[in-house]
């Protein structure tokens, strides 16, 4: 069944295009990987998904609903930057996802938290962006809904982390959730990934699954990447 | 388990299965964790296991117990079926090696007998 789907999609900030003609349809249970390199479109494509930026044109649908402050609520979002405050302990940040959404599971986000060994007493400007990384993962999981989008979720974090971050994301799997991650990582992340998407200056270069594209190019999904932003 | 990025995954692990029913680690009737306790254990995809388990149901190496679970086939002829497939790749692998090092089939033939005698010799 198809979760998401994107028709003819343009954005233009000013005259600068940055989404150019995206057409994709996602489906639910599957973890796809938004790739390219920086200023390919990834985050835009994000934000308009997640209804903080308008498209210029084309449509967006999520669950057989075209994006409104209803399917926003359908939406985990994380973004690339810490966005959290930081004069906020871990805590408080749990707090603030408890009151800010009713489908946020706090008991699941104490929980991961304990495991990884995320100190809830801690000062968010004290943490290390490791453990930054992992907290704004932790929160970004324990949201119930139907699409989780992170962006760059293994950006500035120590390999072990990583490791970390990834096993929370194969962890919080099911087959009624899907998931949008976008990185440059690709060699990191290749093995948690059901298809790509290559975004090439805003257009979709490639996509499909990842196995069947290993399978028909001898090549791992990061070799591929190399041969599709060559010469970008 | 690593992994070699430049082969498909769900091979990989089905391999990898295959030689653990040949070498024993796995035997017959065995249950094989959940594709989920599977998925989380390996650090790969959901859907990659649930592949693996599929293709190899068709193949008849796994079955499943409906609400139970899936399991290693309790047929000896597969497993069997299993170990000569292994062996005959690793001869193949060994016939063109020698092959390409000039090797005849007598010689190759003559050579191992050699070998297993001086083997045998220091044990």
């Amino acid at each position: 069944m198809d979760l998401l789907k994107i028709e003819n999609l343009n954005k233009k900030y000013y005259n600068k295009i940055a989404l150019k003609n995206i057409n994709l349809s996602l489906e639910q249970g599957k973890i796809y990987g938004l790739l390219g390199p920086n200023g390919s479109g990834k985050t835009t494509l994000m934000k308009v998904i997640a209804g903080l930026h308008n498209q210029t044109s084309g449509n967006v649908i999520l669950n057989h609903q075209a994006l409104s402050y209803k399917t926003k609520a359908d939406i985990s979002y994380m973004p690339t930057e810490n966005f959290l405050y930081e004069s906020f302990k871990v805590k408080d940040a749990v707090k603030f996802y408890t009151d800010m959404y009713s489908d946020f599971q706090e008991a699941n986000a104490y929980k991961i938290l304990k495991e990884i060994n995320v100190d809830t007493e801690f000062k968010i400007s004290k943490l290390s962006s490791g453990l930054v990384g992992k907290l704004k993962i932790a929160l970004a999981l324990s949201r119930n809904v139907d699409l989780y989008m992170l962006d760059e979720p293994l950006n500035g974090v120590d390999v072990l982390s990583r490791d970390v971050i990834m096993d929370l994301i194969t962890r919080s799997y099911s087959e009624t959730k899907t998931f949008i991650i976008s990185t440059h990582l690709v060699s990191e992340i290749e093995k948690i990934l059901d298809s790509v998407i290559f975004l090439k200056d805003g257009n979709v270069e490639l996509s499909g699954d990842a196995e069947e594209l290993r399978l028909s190019r001898e090549l791992s999904i990061e070799g591929i990447y190399k041969e599709v932003f060559k010469n970008a | 388990m690593e992994f070699n990025n430049n082969i498909p995954i769900y091979i990989q692990v089905m391999e990898k299965i295959k030689q653990d029913i040949v070498m024993g680690k796995l035997a017959a009737g065995d249950k094989v964790p959940s594709s989920r306790d599977f998925s989380n254990e390996l650090g790969i995809n959901f859907n990659t296991v649930a592949r693996v388990y599929k293709e190899m149901e068709m193949e008849e190496i796994l079955f499943t117990k409906r609400g139970l679970g899936t399991f290693i086939t309790e047929e000896p002829e597969r497993i069997n079926n299993l170990r000569y497939e292994m062996a005959k790749k690793q001869i193949e692998t060994f016939i063109k090696g020698m092959q390409q090092i000039g090797y005849s089939k007598e010689e190759m033939i003559k050579l191992i007998e050699l070998e297993d005698n001086y083997r045998e010799g220091i044990e």
